[in-house]
């Protein structure tokens, strides 16, 4: 019994106990429930945080080596490259050696040939020789040209001037002017008045009436002479006497000039005949044969036919497939007729 | 002017020819002598008489009107206008198809004159048909006649490439090229003259020209002894080699060099301008060709030239051909500088009277930038100007280093202390070659 009261005791203060004891456990689940759930997260995260370091190791792992193989790939293509390159620059440094002697002596040997300059300006100096040489002796030759000329022309006028002078020549019995007896020899002028026949009247008229320089003719130094071809007669000459005709007549008819007549002018193979044997010529010239043409085919009909000479010989086209080419006589083969020997 | 030319016009128109033949050579011989007379023949209308009935008419009054035309168209280009505009040219070319050698003398002289004042009036002479007529003119036998169409020719080409395309369409370059061994000298004038008037257009003028083979024949009318036939040969010469290269090639190689300098060295006054320009052109092209020019022994004559003559441009001529000779390389400066005439030039470019100073400038600076010739170099020293003393001082520079004798001869020779003497700029090119001088040399004596 005392338990019993000490139960009922406790009764009262159990209620409210009991009624802490599952409040508290109420509140305290709860916080037991927050603390479970954040130990377990934490764990959780834990868990987690190792799987992703872990996974992180490995992916570093891959990206360590794929790395590596990168730019060891690009490694070797860079060097590659720098190889490549400096075979190129020795390439290039052959090329640019060979490229300068080559230059060089191309220039030298082509385009500024020294060794050519020189004998093309001693080729000059020579040819420039030989042309002042041909121009002098040129100029020489026209000097003495002209020295000719003039030389001749005294001469001439020398010599008409003794014709002129005829009649001072000397005589047997009386010297002339230039023929002094107290001289040795005559004088030159001597010998040309010897020499010379005398000068007559009417020669002395024949200066010909278009003798003076044409662009003279306007600015006129002389009257200008619409001159006639006739030379005029000569003034107070006494007519003959007698039934005579008028001198100028008779002269003008006997020395009329020739006018033939076109007939007369053109030669006696005149051009119709010199025409006329071109053409014959030519026609002589492009015969082939001389058949005539026949112009219908019956005057052929009787000929006969010449055929060619691929047709006429019977060593024409053989057929295709033969093996011998000669003539060939069986009957005449005497090998397998001798049966024995001849010997 | 009392009335003369009223009264002479009614007898123009007389029955009787050979009154019309003498008023007309009268009313030619008035033109003739003054322009106011001329103009007076224009205004008094006379040129439509003349020219209207021409082709009726004889030979001389043809002879005669042509005088006329000619007496008023040589005078000015406004008269020659006046002849062609009342229609004289047709009847012009119409003598120019006479029979008679007077007629055609007398109207190719007319269209000459007309067709030397300008190109307009060129043009006319040649719309009317003149040139293949001249052409013809030029064949026939008497000289005469021949010159004036030659020298016709040689005006109407004169003006424009055109012009001188016509005439050489016309056939003109193979007789005239013939013609040049006529020997008449006034004959080988015009026709020289004709020639270089059509090869000076162009390249390919001057090419058919030469086509026509007129060297080495050419080089034969520089040894004549008319002094305007060499005149003339040396223009075309001149003409040819100034437009290529290869022109000026064949002309050396044709020996045209040694004749050209041997007629510079035997005429005086302008007869010898052409020969002068002509070696300039050619030494002008290429260095080789201007070699050429030495080698032929050009330098003394040019030398010669500029010494004695005495006008101005003869001389300019000279001092632009040298310094054409001398400005390629240092072996051309110093043919140039052997034949001492540095100091001449000097002294003309010094000298306040010339007008010519800029090409005696260029000339000097040319040479003197090539020459390295040191003792023709050193008499400039003296008396040079400051502008010129730049580059004298500055080829002493460039050669005084690499060379001991020429330094121990500047300093003999007391080009040292000239160059001392000279004031410059600090930091102008004249300092900068003077400081190059005085390091070739010992501080002790660049005092």
């Amino acid at each position: 019994m005392a338990a019993l009261a000490r139960l009922q005791t406790r009764l009262s203060g159990l209620r409210e106990e009991y009624f802490r004891r599952k409040r508290s456990v109420f509140e305290i689940r709860k916080i037991e429930y927050k603390a479970a759930i954040k130990i377990q997260s934490w764990f959780r995260g834990c868990r987690v945080r190792a799987y992703l370091r872990y996974l992180n190791k490995r992916v570093i792992f891959i990206q360590k080596w794929w790395r590596g193989y990168q730019s060891r790939r690009y490694f070797r293509k860079m060097v590659e490259t720098a190889y490549f390159i400096m075979k190129m620059n020795f390439y290039n440094e052959m090329a640019v050696r060979i490229q300068k002697r080559w230059r060089g002596y191309y220039v030298r040997k082509y385009i500024h040939n020294y060794y050519a300059l020189k004998k093309y300006l001693e080729a000059i100096s020579v040819n420039n020789e030989i042309v002042r040489n041909e121009l002098q002796q040129y100029a020489e030759m026209k000097e003495k040209e002209e020295k000719r000329k003039d030389i001749e022309k005294k001469e001439k006028e020398k010599k008409h001037q003794a014709r002129k002078m005829h009649y001072l020549l000397s005589t047997e019995k009386i010297a002339g002017i230039y023929n002094s007896p107290f001289r040795k020899s005559p004088d030159p002028m001597e010998l040309l008045l010897r020499k010379s026949k005398p000068l007559s009247h009417r020669q002395q008229q024949m200066k010909s009436p278009f003798a003076y320089e044409l662009y003279d003719w306007p600015t006129c130094k002389r009257p200008p002479t619409f001159s006639t071809a006739q030379p005029l007669p000569p003034i107070g000459r006494q007519k003959p006497q007698g039934p005579f005709r008028d001198t100028a007549e008779v002269l003008q008819q006997r020395y009329k000039p020739l006018e033939p007549t076109l007939r007369v002018a053109a030669s006696i193979n005149s051009p119709l005949e010199k025409a006329r044997e071109e053409m014959k010529k030519e026609e002589w010239r492009n015969c082939i044969h001389d058949n005539e043409f026949l112009p219908f085919s019956s005057y052929h009909k009787n000929e006969k036919y010449d055929p060619s000479i691929h047709r006429s010989v019977k060593y024409g086209q053989e057929t295709y497939g033969i093996k011998h080419f000669r003539e060939v006589q069986p009957q005449k083969w005497v090998a397998d007729k001798v049966s024995h020997c001849i010997f | 002017n009392s009335g003369v030319l009223s009264l002479l016009r009614p007898l123009l128109l007389d029955v009787v020819p050979t009154i019309q033949q003498t008023a007309a050579l009268a009313l030619g011989r008035l033109a003739n002598y003054n322009d106011a007379l001329a103009e007076a023949v224009v205004k008094g209308n006379i040129l439509p008489h003349l020219v209207c009935s021409l082709s009726e008419q004889n030979r001389f009054y043809k002879k005669a009107a042509a005088f006329v035309l000619r007496a008023v168209g040589k005078h000015s280009p406004q008269l020659a206008q006046a002849i062609v505009q009342c229609g004289a040219l047709e009847m012009l070319v119409i003598c120019l198809e006479d029979f008679d050698p007077g007629v055609k003398e007398a109207a190719s002289w007319a269209l000459g004159y007309i067709a030397r004042h300008n190109s307009e009036l060129s043009q006319a002479v040649v719309d009317a048909g003149a040139v293949p007529l001249l052409v013809l003119c030029i064949q026939e036998p008497e000289i005469a006649l021949k010159r004036i169409a030659a020298s016709t020719l040689s005006d109407i080409s004169k003006h424009s490439p055109e012009l001188a395309q016509t005439v050489v369409d016309a056939g003109a370059i193979a007789h005239l090229a013939q013609m040049i061994l006529n020997p008449d000298a006034k004959l080988k004038r015009q026709v020289l003259s004709a020639l270089s008037q059509i090869a000076k257009h162009s390249v390919d003028l001057a090419e058919l020209v030469v086509e026509a083979e007129i060297f080495p024949v050419v080089l034969t009318c520089l040894k004549d002894s008319d002094e305007y036939v060499k005149k003339n040969g040396a223009t075309l010469i001149r003409e040819i080699a100034k437009h290529t290269p290869e022109l000026s090639q064949l002309i050396v190689n044709a020996g045209g060099v040694a004749a050209v300098i041997d007629c510079i060295g035997s005429c005086r006054g302008t007869v010898r301008l052409p020969g002068i320009m002509m070696l300039g052109y050619v030494a002008a092209h290429s260095e080789n060709l201007s070699m050429a020019v030495i080698v032929s022994k050009g330098i003394p004559p040019l030398c010669a030239c500029l010494i004695e003559e005495h006008e101005d441009h003869i001389k300019a001529a000279a001092a632009w051909a040298l310094g054409q000779v001398g400005r390629h390389t240092p072996e051309h400066a110093r043919a140039v500088a052997v034949a001492n005439v540095l100091p001449t030039l000097l002294a003309m470019y010094m000298d306040t009277r010339s007008s010519e100073d800029l090409q005696m400038k260029a000339t000097l600076k040319s040479i003197l930038q090539k020459c390295t010739y040191l003792p023709a170099l050193e008499p400039l020293l003296h008396d040079a100007p400051p502008n010129i003393m730049k580059h004298i001082v500055g080829q002493f520079s460039k050669v005084l280093p690499h060379d001991s004798k020429a330094r121990r001869l500047f300093v003999t020779t007391g080009g040292l202390k000239k160059v001392q003497e000279i004031k410059a700029e600090p930091g102008s090119l004249l300092q900068e070659y003077i400081n190059t001088i005085n390091s070739c040399y010992p501080e002790e004596i660049v005092r």
